[in-house]
């Protein structure tokens, strides 16, 4: 793993957010008070389980939330050129945030075969973000030109036979070409903000090696920050530097890889990494579990969110207050009472 | 030695590959190419491989929810008699069928949304002859109990349930007819990490509980690993290895095993394991490569493996690979 970068300024400042989704049944609090940064060239990985909000965070960063969500609080800093923008008060259909979306920051989905088009060749579809995004000699860039720059990132993401597999639709290619195909549609604008959201979990781990072998290539020649959200532990460990932790719409602990896998500090990340069958474990033994079970989004527990579940609870606490992310030192942070009284005002 | 409890030999499922307006055949996928393995009574069996290896046909066909192509699937009865399931009519294979029982990946898809746990869980037993409600009634209450699920909630839906808490329904109702064999497709993949462990230790207990005997089919190796006796790898639709857990996994015999062993990430940010990526795509079923299927990705491929399909051979006692260099490769893990 590369070092941490040790740039100044976030590229990336995720402040406090809050989304909610209103039902008949009730407010969901997707996400409840989120706050990390992401630093240029830096790889964050979100891990958590579902329900935990990581892929609502970062649709909120896109301000791709449907209603009957909305952002209801905190910040999202973008720095655009020298000026900070808040991407969280920008309007979802709004001219800044289409410009940003794509060209600065790019989404790579779960599902490379619903996010292409099937009416539509894979090529078109990126040729098509080229032309809309692309400037050179500050005119747009033309449609020729835009093909054999998308021939090129083909040809950069692995794929044989470029010039014959852009004509492809989507449902031609195989579930790794389709995959590599979405990472060359991403980085078609050279974004400085790339989301990898579950991008190997539908696909087959002989070929999930073979895309986070690509992405982390890909990461060193540009330098592109990405956060990568996934619930695989060995995944994150393999390719991110630094990691937030989250559980039902709040983190619990976020730091650097090595620190949050050798030195995890919140009762949630250390019964994660126990419960994880791997390799190395003992076989046909009975493995450390998690009590209970995920609550239902409509019985959020009171208190902090884990204790219900958690093994190391402070009974007078951690029922009543929800405790505040705290940090015990520079890029670390965890929200638990067992390492800090600070709670969040009721 | 006592029979093992299922025997599959030369287990073949093709399926036609149809073209043109008459719909005439014009080749074959062939999705289950030649399997044999036994199980033991009370023995975990995990099966492997990526998808479209063939390792879900293979289990359907032990239940035959599909009819195979060719093969033998030599189930050994409660007294002690030999039967093959594959050429049995529907008929013969009906008081065979509380025998042999599945847990389904999918713990939203498997389970009727319409029906209470009572039914979803009491339906078997209704269809194997428990006529009386209350007899019902009270083997769903023990089999829930059983799984680690408060009878009390034998009268909500489906919905009302989290994906463990289905899950634990869907293996009460595989267990409600007293199976013998169980074939799990996937029965953790669909779960989260903190679920999936509990799901895993529930299977250990009820197998040591009631001698159970397990077809454990996936594709997560430490998943596998965590939870067999005994391990079989599938590469298009063929057996490639079949070995003891502890054996396949401290020395794996065929290259597509031990890359397979590389591929999984490791939970560890100081173990760099992105050395040795296997190159190249899985072939189709349809057309595979000549000679050994493996060849066009593996480093190790010679001019003979191009040319002669290599058989399964026994390297060391009770560890099988389909490699022309099984005995001489050195392969390391991690």
């Amino acid at each position: 793993m590369p070092p941490i970068p040790t740039a100044t300024e976030p590229l990336l400042r995720v402040r406090d957010l809050r989304v909610s989704f209103r039902m008949d049944e009730g407010t969901v609090r997707a996400v409840d008070g989120v706050s990390f940064d992401v630093f240029p060239s830096q790889v964050v990985g979100i891990v958590g389980e579902s329900g935990c909000g990581k892929s609502v965070t970062m649709r909120a960063i896109l301000q791709l939330i449907d209603p009957p969500g909305r952002i209801t609080g905190g910040e999202i800093i973008y720095r655009h050129g020298a000026t900070p923008i808040d991407l969280a008060r920008l309007p979802p259909r709004g001219r800044m945030i289409r410009a940003l979306r794509g060209a600065e920051i790019a989404l790579i989905p779960q599902e490379p075969m619903a996010a292409f088009s099937p009416v539509h060749t894979v090529g078109s579809q990126i040729i098509e973000a080229i032309m809309l995004h692309e400037r050179q000699d500050s005119r747009p860039v033309g449609r020729d030109q835009a093909r054999a720059m998308t021939v090129e990132l083909f040809r950069d993401v692995g794929i044989s036979m470029a010039e014959q597999r852009i004509d492809a639709y989507s449902w031609q290619l195989s579930g790794g070409l389709r995959q590599r195909a979405m990472i060359a549609m991403a980085l078609s604008c050279k974004p400085r903000l790339l989301i990898a959201d579950e991008p190997t979990t539908a696909i087959d781990v002989t070929t999930q090696a073979q895309i986070l072998g690509l992405l982390r290539a890909l990461q060193h020649k540009y330098q592109t920050a990405i956060i990568f959200i996934t619930h695989d532990l060995g995944v994150i460990a393999q390719m991110a530097n630094y990691v937030v932790v989250m559980y039902l719409g709040r983190v619990m602990e976020e730091g650097p890889v090595d620190e949050i896998f050798h030195a995890p500090m919140h009762p949630y990340t250390r019964a994660l990494l126990r419960s994880i069958p791997s390799l190395q474990t003992e076989v046909r033994a009975a493995l450390p579990v998690i009590a209970g079970t995920l609550p239902h989004p409509f019985n959020r527990p009171p208190g902090c969110p884990f204790h219900p579940r958690c093994e190391d609870i402070l009974p007078e606490h951690c029922a009543t207050a929800v405790p505040a992310l705290h940090s015990p030192g520079p890029r670390r942070a965890v929200s638990c009472f067992l390492h800090s009284d600070l709670a969040e005002p009721a | 030695m006592i029979a093992p409890l299922l025997e599959v030999r030369g287990l073949r499922k093709y399926f036609p590959l149809a073209k043109g307006l008459l719909r005439r055949v014009t080749g074959y996928v062939r999705a289950v190419d030649d399997v044999s393995f036994t199980i033991q009574e009370g023995e975990t069996l995990g099966l492997v491989g990526e998808s479209g290896c063939g390792k879900t046909t293979t289990s359907r066909c032990i239940l035959r929810a599909i009819d195979p192509t060719g093969g033998e699937i030599l189930y050994r009865t409660r007294d002690d008699t030999v039967v093959d399931l594959a050429q049995m009519s529907a008929g013969q294979l009906g008081p065979l069928r509380k025998d042999i029982q599945m847990i389904f990946q999918d713990p939203f898809g498997s389970l009727n949304p319409r029906m209470t746990l009572f039914d979803n869980v009491g339906e078997p037993l209704l269809v194997n002859g428990m006529r009386r409600r209350q007899d019902r009634m009270d083997h769903v209450v023990e089999l829930l109990r059983l799984v680690g699920l408060r009878p009390e909630f034998m009268h909500r839906f489906p919905h009302a349930f989290s994906g463990g808490q289905r899950q634990r329904i869907g293996i009460a109702r595989a267990l409600a007819t007293g199976p013998r064999l169980v074939v799990a497709d996937e029965p953790v993949s669909a779960l989260d990490v903190s679920v999936q462990a509990q799901v895993l230790n529930l299977l250990l207990e009820l197998q040591s509980r009631l001698r159970l005997t397990f077809l454990f089919v996936a594709h997560d190796l430490s998943v596998v690993r965590h939870i067999s006796d005994r391990v079989a790898v599938m590469y298009v639709g063929q057996l490639v290895e079949l070995a003891p857990t502890a054996a396949i996994f401290s020395r794996p015999r065929h290259p597509y095993t031990a890359a397979l062993m590389r591929a999984v990430p490791v939970p560890d940010p100081r173990v760099v394991g992105d050395d040795g990526i296997l190159p190249g795509e899985v072939p189709s079923p349809a057309s595979p490569p000549s000679g050994c299927y493996f060849h066009p990705r593996c480093t190790f491929a010679e001019e003979r493996c191009r040319r002669e399909t290599p058989v399964l051979q026994e390297v060391t006692p009770g560890h099988f690979a389909r490699c022309h260099f099984a005995a001489e490769l050195e392969l390391g893990v991690g």
